[in-house]
């Protein structure tokens, strides 16, 4: 019998249907996988057997009767972020110890409404923050992916970055150890991992998934998306992890398309942008040669490509990591260990206020809420914030124009590099040095597009790379059909199996 | 513009984060670091610029001034560290 759990969603979608194998069987697939392998990668903080079986039957119940969801019987993996009715939702912060929510975030009882199973949560950045998973209360999550994979490069067993914030659901994505899996991008979190990976992954546009559930970081940037291990799986999973919410005051009213039926049509006359901006100083070379594979895929396919400038793009990180802590510094103030998670006690209710963050909140975090507090403070509030809103108008408006001028997509990279090491020490030296593995992706985010990266390489190392679109506001159609032109070109991307 | 250790300790206790000498120390390092890094902001001509409000031109959306939910007191206390009575306890705020 195949090995369930390498099955893309597509794949297991037809053959559950077929009753070929059963959603029950599936799920035990992977919850082997994972008490196997979790212990090497930490990817998962809370597996959750009995639920998974418990769903699994229930899916199987449906598919005998020729019923089911678009998802029934998928086994996913759940980022700690998004709220779980009663099981483990701590934002993989010590802050939360113990919450279990007394609701479901929207987007995962979007995923259960269609059938999906839930294996477990997700280890992530503490509160989304950070670039490589690091910050977690848990511990790093290891990339399955090692120097020298499949036989490109030196092979060494160093441990590398996931990529973050989503680092457990890449991971667990690209070590077969969920079918797929929910994230979230304030900066670049679900396209940086999913690059760091071979895998897919796509921040939706502001307002097109409902963020009612999924814990705060900074609310003007915050988007929830999949990772998936292909371009089909990502439409699948977007498809039903989008809605129109009213507990969401900024959920956009459309309908959901089908994303699926994007897949596959011709870029005949689809202008794709190339921004020169974003052609870095000290970018590596294998990059740069990345992209213009990509733009030859993209022109063989038969789009047009055009330069453009989207003048801005060197202050979208600067004017990020303003807006992104005075947002993070408001929405960590109901930590305070009065109605939820961990309580040190003091001698009055400051203390005890005090002391409960200083030992809740990791260092990352703290930063950002210093540096939020800080420049939302008064004889500041002008300086930093209001000229960072300020820039974020250019910024989106440099995109405005580009599309103005009938720009259908932009191609950039996804990330500056491929994965580093775990306890790199440039990285802990400099904290601006982690925040610069964003610089192409933030950009989206400030101007609340779409991105989806896709891999599309590998280094000379035989690390996976990946390559950004950037789309219109709410055409994510566009980004999955230019992403699997890139994909049928480049192939997929897997590490080598060393666990 | 860049913070030192004083005004470190002020913005932690605004924010309400207990710092050592020691922690707020390698913060005013850290801060520096990064306010020297978004310090490029100020050469953006942002003459006549409106700073931003909605990323995405929308109305917000407003909902019928209606009680849809309650009697759930007991769960919403449910995840708090101290409770009495579906009250969340905290120390004494007032002598």
């Amino acid at each position: 019998m195949t090995d369930l759990t390498r099955l893309t969603i597509a794949e297991a979608r037809t053959r559950l249907k077929a009753k070929e194998f059963s959603a029950r069987e599936i799920t035990d697939a992977y919850l082997a996988a994972i008490d196997a392998a979790n212990p090497q990668f930490n990817a998962y903080v809370a597996v959750t057997h009995d639920r998974a079986r418990e769903m699994s039957a229930a899916s199987d119940a449906k598919l005998a009767k020729g019923e089911g969801g678009a998802l029934e019987g998928i086994p996913l993996g759940i980022k700690d972020l998004f709220a779980t009715k009663g099981f483990h939702t701590q934002a993989a912060s010590h802050i939360l110890d113990g919450f279990k929510p007394e609701y479901e975030s929207t987007v995962t009882a979007n995923l259960w409404a269609d059938g999906a199973v839930m294996l477990g949560k997700l280890n992530m950045d503490e509160f989304a923050m950070g670039s490589s998973n690091e910050t977690s209360y848990y511990g790093p999550v290891v990339n399955p992916w090692r120097r020298g994979a499949n036989g490109v490069g030196k092979p060494d067993n160093k441990q590398l970055v996931p990529g973050g914030s989503s680092g457990g659901s890449a991971a667990a994505v690209a070590a077969w150890l969920c079918a797929g899996a929910t994230a979230t991008d304030t900066g670049g979190s679900i396209r940086q991992p999913a690059a760091f990976t071979g895998t897919v992954g796509i921040k939706p546009t502001y307002g097109r998934v409902s963020r009612w559930g999924i814990v705060a970081f900074a609310s003007s940037l915050d988007q929830a998306g999949p990772i998936a291990r292909d371009v089909r799986d990502a439409a699948i999973l977007l498809k039903s992890m989008a809605s129109v919410d009213a507990k969401d005051t900024t959920s956009v009213d459309r309908p959901v398309p089908d994303y699926e039926a994007a897949l596959g049509q011709s870029m005949k006359g689809m202008k794709i942008g190339i921004p020169r901006e974003y052609r870095v100083d000290g970018m590596p070379d294998e990059i740069e040669k990345l992209w213009k594979q990509g733009i030859e895929w993209l022109r063989a396919a038969g789009a047009e490509i055009v330069d453009i400038s989207l003048p801005h793009t060197k202050y979208a990180l600067p004017a990020y990591y303003i807006v992104a802590p005075a947002e993070a510094s408001s929405n960590l103030a109901r930590y305070d260990g009065v109605r939820y998670g961990l309580r040190v006690p003091g001698k009055d209710i400051v203390d005890m206020y005090e002391k409960t963050r200083a030992e809740g909140f990791g260092r990352e975090v703290k930063r950002r809420i210093m540096i939020g507090t800080y420049v939302l403070s008064a004889g500041y509030y002008d300086a930093y914030y209001v000229q960072a809103q300020k820039v974020r108008t250019l910024i989106k408006r440099d995109f405005e124009n580009a599309y103005r001028d009938g720009i259908d997509a932009i191609l950039t990279p996804a990330t500056p590099s491929a994965a580093f090491g775990i306890a790199d020490e440039d990285m802990a030296a400099d904290p601006v040095k982690m925040y610069l593995n964003d610089i192409f992706t933030v950009t989206v985010n400030m101007a609340g597009l779409p991105g989806i990266a896709v891999p599309a390489g590998v280094d000379a190392n035989g690390l996976p790379l990946g390559l950004q679109l950037i789309g219109r506001p709410f055409d994510e159609e566009t980004l999955f059909r230019a992403a699997h032109v890139i994909e049928q070109a480049a192939g997929r991307f897997e590490p080598q199996k060393w666990w | 513009m860049s913070v030192d250790l004083a005004t470190v300790k002020r913005v932690a206790h605004l924010a309400r984060i207990a710092v050592s000498g020691e922690d707020a120390e390698r913060m005013t390092g850290e801060l520096n670091t990064i306010l020297g890094f978004v310090e490029q902001l100020g050469e953006v001509d942002v003459a006549g610029v409106e700073p931003m409000t909605s990323v995405t031109p929308m109305v917000m959306k407003k909902r019928q001034d209606a009680v849809t939910d309650g009697g759930i007191a007991e769960r919403i206390v449910s995840n708090a560290p101290a409770t009495a009575e579906n009250f969340f306890l905290v120390p004494k705020v007032v002598e």
